[in-house]
């Protein structure tokens, strides 16, 4: 009879060295305020980025959004255009499924790469058109505008910091 | 009885009481932080690490807001034994600590000649406590938990002692002075399977590690203490960990040469509280990797596998005092290879469920 030492204690030195080999690994906590995580390219968050100069005030925007939070509000300018007076967003509400950019015929809607923006107030959460106005500043997602993926910064993987190389 | 250093009875008394109580409560928190900065590495996080520089703080933050918090009676518990049970639990702690000789002939009472008798029979008490706690508080958790912490003490207390005993019969003595200085090498060497049966009975003793099902979170939410807050339950976290430190400062005293190591003899304070720390992170190092028991297995584990082999251990080591006139060192060889035969032939016999119960590999 072949003596199985799994049975015989082997198997809990072998799940002693495992969890010691485990102290040399690399931790794959991010400490957070002082390290952070890049989203996917095509990370549905936080912020509506509204490009002023492409919006036609046509409301297309509005009248696709699920949850109805878009207000605008227009009054007539002259050469027949639109002037929007007021594009507001209750960004408590919003559910991010990123439909109004997609609705968008005139690609002046996008999506925000940011996750920050927790707030006191409720009333915070409310964005105004110069909260949603495009700045330079304003990192936009590829999300349904591919075409600005390549110039957005590549995801953090956790696996790669966990020392491991990605599968293909 | 020796005293230092001061001569009078009442000022030796109030100097050891006020530095005990002290050496508890900052050994404790140490090992809440120990505890938690250990546990991050081995699960691949940090632990606490924001409050102070390295975190350092977190058990003095954790504590005030424990002390803060609302103390909440339910309405049809026993008052008076529930406001009793965190008292009772957390006694015995400090008066272990008064026989516990940080140096040489150095504590409350420094050189009690039956000290690890005392200290045996002191630890158990806490069990009346924990049982007081879980029958006041009228819930059906805290009762089975309490229910499993006697079965459990009161089966790993005999393994427990039976390995003790080994010691003392090496040593002749029960005071704690004279099994240190009886050390010629660390007894955890001379005997490794009297420290492996000590190690495993004291970690369920001090309900730790995979023994710790009397708190299991996941099946009876937090055991004995479910029903307490504020103070009270900060007693009995006390009481956990201040039993984690007795039982490892006993360990370091009866295993390690207690405060015997290299170096001037002033540091001998500090060879004791390392060893202490290594037997505790030791007992992390278990308690990480293993998960916890079925209360049947607790039990069998106890009886059929400790019990005997305690027995087995004890018959070799009176043996070898009786036989040899001295104990000289080539013997831990010998125990070695006992303890490796032993050891895989004791699981072997060792069957849950009546030998019903298959254990697959």
């Amino acid at each position: 009879m072949k003596l199985k030492f799994e049975r015989y204690g082997k198997g809990l030195a072998k799940g002693m060295a495992l969890t010691f080999r485990h102290l040399f690994r690399q931790r794959i906590t991010t400490q957070y305020p002082e390290e952070r995580l890049t989203p996917s390219k095509r990370f549905r968050g936080y912020e509506l980025v509204w490009d002023k100069e492409r919006c036609t005030g046509c409301a297309t925007c509005a009248k696709s959004c699920p949850q109805g939070e878009i207000v605008i509000v227009t009054s007539k300018g002259e050469g027949n255009k639109y002037v929007v007076e007021k594009f507001e967003l209750d960004s408590g509400r919003c559910i991010f499924c990123g439909l109004c950019v997609e609705a968008c015929p005139y690609d002046a809607l996008f999506l925000g790469l940011d996750y920050e923006r927790a707030s006191y107030r409720r009333g915070e959460l409310v964005l105004s058109k110069e909260q949603l106005e495009r700045t330079p500043e304003k990192q936009i997602s590829a999300y349904f505008h591919p075409e600005v993926e390549a110039s957005l910064p590549r995801q953090t993987l956790l696996l790669e910091r966990a020392g491991r190389k990605r599968q293909k | 009885m020796e005293l230092w250093p001061l001569d009078n009875y009442w000022a030796h008394f109030v100097l050891f009481a006020a530095i005990i109580i002290v050496f508890v409560l900052i050994g404790v928190m140490a090992y809440v932080y120990v505890e938690r900065r250990t546990f991050g590495p081995f699960q691949l996080r940090w632990g606490p690490n924001r409050a102070g520089p390295f975190g350092i703080l977190q058990p003095v933050a954790d504590a005030i807001k424990v002390l803060l918090k609302e103390d909440i009676v339910p309405a049809k518990a026993d008052k008076w034994v529930h406001w009793l049970a965190p008292i009772v639990v957390f006694l015995p702690i400090l008066m272990i600590f008064a026989v516990v000789p940080f140096h040489e002939g150095q504590g409350l009472v420094p050189d009690l000649n039956v000290g690890i008798l005392y200290v045996v029979a002191i630890s158990a008490l806490g069990v009346v406590g924990i049982f007081m706690a879980g029958w006041a508080s009228n819930n059906k958790y805290s009762l089975i938990s309490a229910m499993r912490v006697i079965a459990a003490m009161i089966s790993y207390e005999i393994p427990l002692v039976l390995s003790i005993i080994g010691v003392v019969l090496i040593t002749g003595s029960l005071s704690m002075n004279d099994i240190v200085a009886g050390h010629n090498i660390p007894f955890f060497l001379l005997t490794p399977l009297g420290f492996l049966i000590f190690l495993l009975s004291a970690m369920s003793e001090i309900n730790r590690g995979p023994f710790d099902l009397m708190e299991a979170d996941s099946e009876i939410v937090a055991g004995f203490h479910i029903e307490y807050s504020g103070m009270k339950f900060a007693m009995f976290y006390l009481a956990e960990y201040g039993h984690a430190l007795a039982m490892s400062a006993i360990a370091a005293i009866l295993f390690f040469r207690g405060w015997e190591g290299p170096g001037s003899e002033y540091i001998g304070v500090l060879w004791f509280l390392v060893k202490t720390l290594f037997i505790f992170v030791l007992l992390i190092w278990i308690r990480v990797t293993f998960p916890r028991l079925r209360i049947d297995q607790l039990m069998a584990f106890a009886w059929k596998f400790l019990f005997p082999l305690a027995l087995i251990n004890l018959l070799v080591v009176a043996a070898e005092v009786v036989a040899l006139e001295e104990i000289p060192w080539w013997i831990l060889f010998v125990n070695f290879a006992l303890a490796g035969v032993l050891i895989p032939l004791w699981s072997k016999f060792f069957k849950l469920g009546g030998g019903r119960v298959e254990v697959k590999v």
